[in-house]
């Protein structure tokens, strides 16, 4: 659910003539193009957005990954960026952006008020976008970390690739309950 | 450090003041919810107090209490330097009958602190130029910061998806519910 599958390849060069020539399949090439020519939406509401800034911002530069185009307009965007935290009043508001982007389109959750509306338990907030619109990638924290954002994105890019549309959840690199089990016992007293 | 505008408060408007209290050099005084602008229209006006800024305007839900509501306002004079806090009680047990007088003829500023008050603790503020929710949608039903607003209910304006699982980390119960006190029938769990 959350880790990178190496799909069996598809690809193969052939040595035909001189150049040689490649044979692959339609969906698995619109899968390779599309995955590269992300046009992101951000919908951005919230303290996350310092992240999202970082994270578009030379020293992480998301360019790297093919996903650095913003579109202000969700009719030209295919990724839409959910940054932050979503009040109920918001969520019809989010509910018509997503209805007017164009097939296909991606959601990304980002970070946990986004994912699940993380400590605003409470009359005004909206529990998780997934209450209103579908989502294909939760970025757990508050707000995650830039590695995790793109931990998040190229999982996203291997699910376009793979043309598979099951939501995942980005894993901590590292376990904190399990490193917080060797502090306790390092800590521990010999008897 | 303003215990001279409650003697002048209590000089002037007499058994209109219920009670005063200091705390911190920080004087509070209730006065009745019928005197409410005349309180503070005497406070900005008079050269003695000059309170020319009104800093908050909120309301406090005090379920077990009759009137319920306390409307608290904190003053401050620029000139002088000597600040003040308001409050009048309002309101039945039953959260019916908060009216008080609007304070906006006095400081125009207070205008959307008691939209805010009316919005999430359902005081009215009669003579209120545009007393309408502030930070709610209209549909919202109910003040939510009354103690007796159940606190997991929710009013969404979109119906939720249907036929979809969550995933592993997440459950139905989602957010995080430390601290959460909920209030029923008169006492809290």
């Amino acid at each position: 659910m959350g880790e990178i599958i190496k799909p069996p390849t598809t690809t193969a060069v052939l040595s035909g003539s001189e150049q040689g020539f490649a044979t692959t399949r339609l969906d698995a090439l619109l899968g390779w193009a599309r995955k590269y020519s992300l046009f992101m939406y951000p919908f951005v509401t919230a303290c996350c957005g310092m992240e999202f800034f970082s994270m578009t911002s030379p020293r992480y530069d998301v360019a790297r990954f093919g996903a650095e185009a913003p579109r202000f307009s969700p009719r030209q965007a295919d990724l839409l960026w959910v940054v932050g935290t979503i009040s109920q009043r918001q969520a019809p508001v989010l509910k018509r952006i997503y209805e007017q982007m164009l097939d296909p389109k991606w959601v990304l959750a980002f970070g946990t008020c986004a994912s699940c509306g993380g400590f605003y338990d409470n009359y005004t907030t909206l529990a998780g976008i997934d209450k209103i619109i579908p989502c294909d990638i939760y970025i757990p924290g508050c707000p995650p970390r830039p590695e995790a954002v793109f931990d998040g994105l190229l999982l996203l890019q291997d699910k376009i690739a793979r043309g598979d549309r099951t939501p995942g959840i980005v894993k901590p690199r590292q376990d904190p309950a399990q490193g917080l089990v060797e502090l306790r016992t390092k800590t521990k007293v010999p008897a | 450090m303003s215990q001279k505008v409650v003697d002048i408060l209590k000089e002037k408007f007499g058994s209109v003041v219920l009670e005063t209290k200091s705390e911190h050099k920080d004087e509070t005084v209730v006065v009745e919810a019928s005197a409410w602008l005349d309180v503070a229209q005497f406070l900005r006006d008079d050269p003695r107090c000059d309170m020319e800024m009104m800093v908050d305007l909120c309301g406090v839900d005090f379920p077990d209490r009759e009137p319920r509501f306390e409307v608290v306002m904190h003053l401050h004079s620029i000139r002088m330097k000597h600040r003040l806090r308001l409050k009048a009680r309002v309101g039945d047990r039953d959260g019916d009958e908060a009216k008080i007088k609007s304070v906006v003829p006095v400081w125009s500023g207070a205008n959307w602190f008691e939209r805010e008050t009316y919005d999430l603790m359902g005081i009215e503020f009669e003579g209120h130029p545009d007393l309408r929710r502030i930070l709610l949608y209209p549909e919202f039903e109910g003040h939510p910061l009354r103690k007796d607003y159940p606190a997991d209910k929710i009013q969404p304006l979109v119906p939720f998806r249907e036929g979809y699982e969550k995933l592993p980390p997440f459950d139905e119960f989602e957010g995080m519910s430390f601290g959460r006190q909920v209030f029923r029938s008169g006492k809290f769990d």
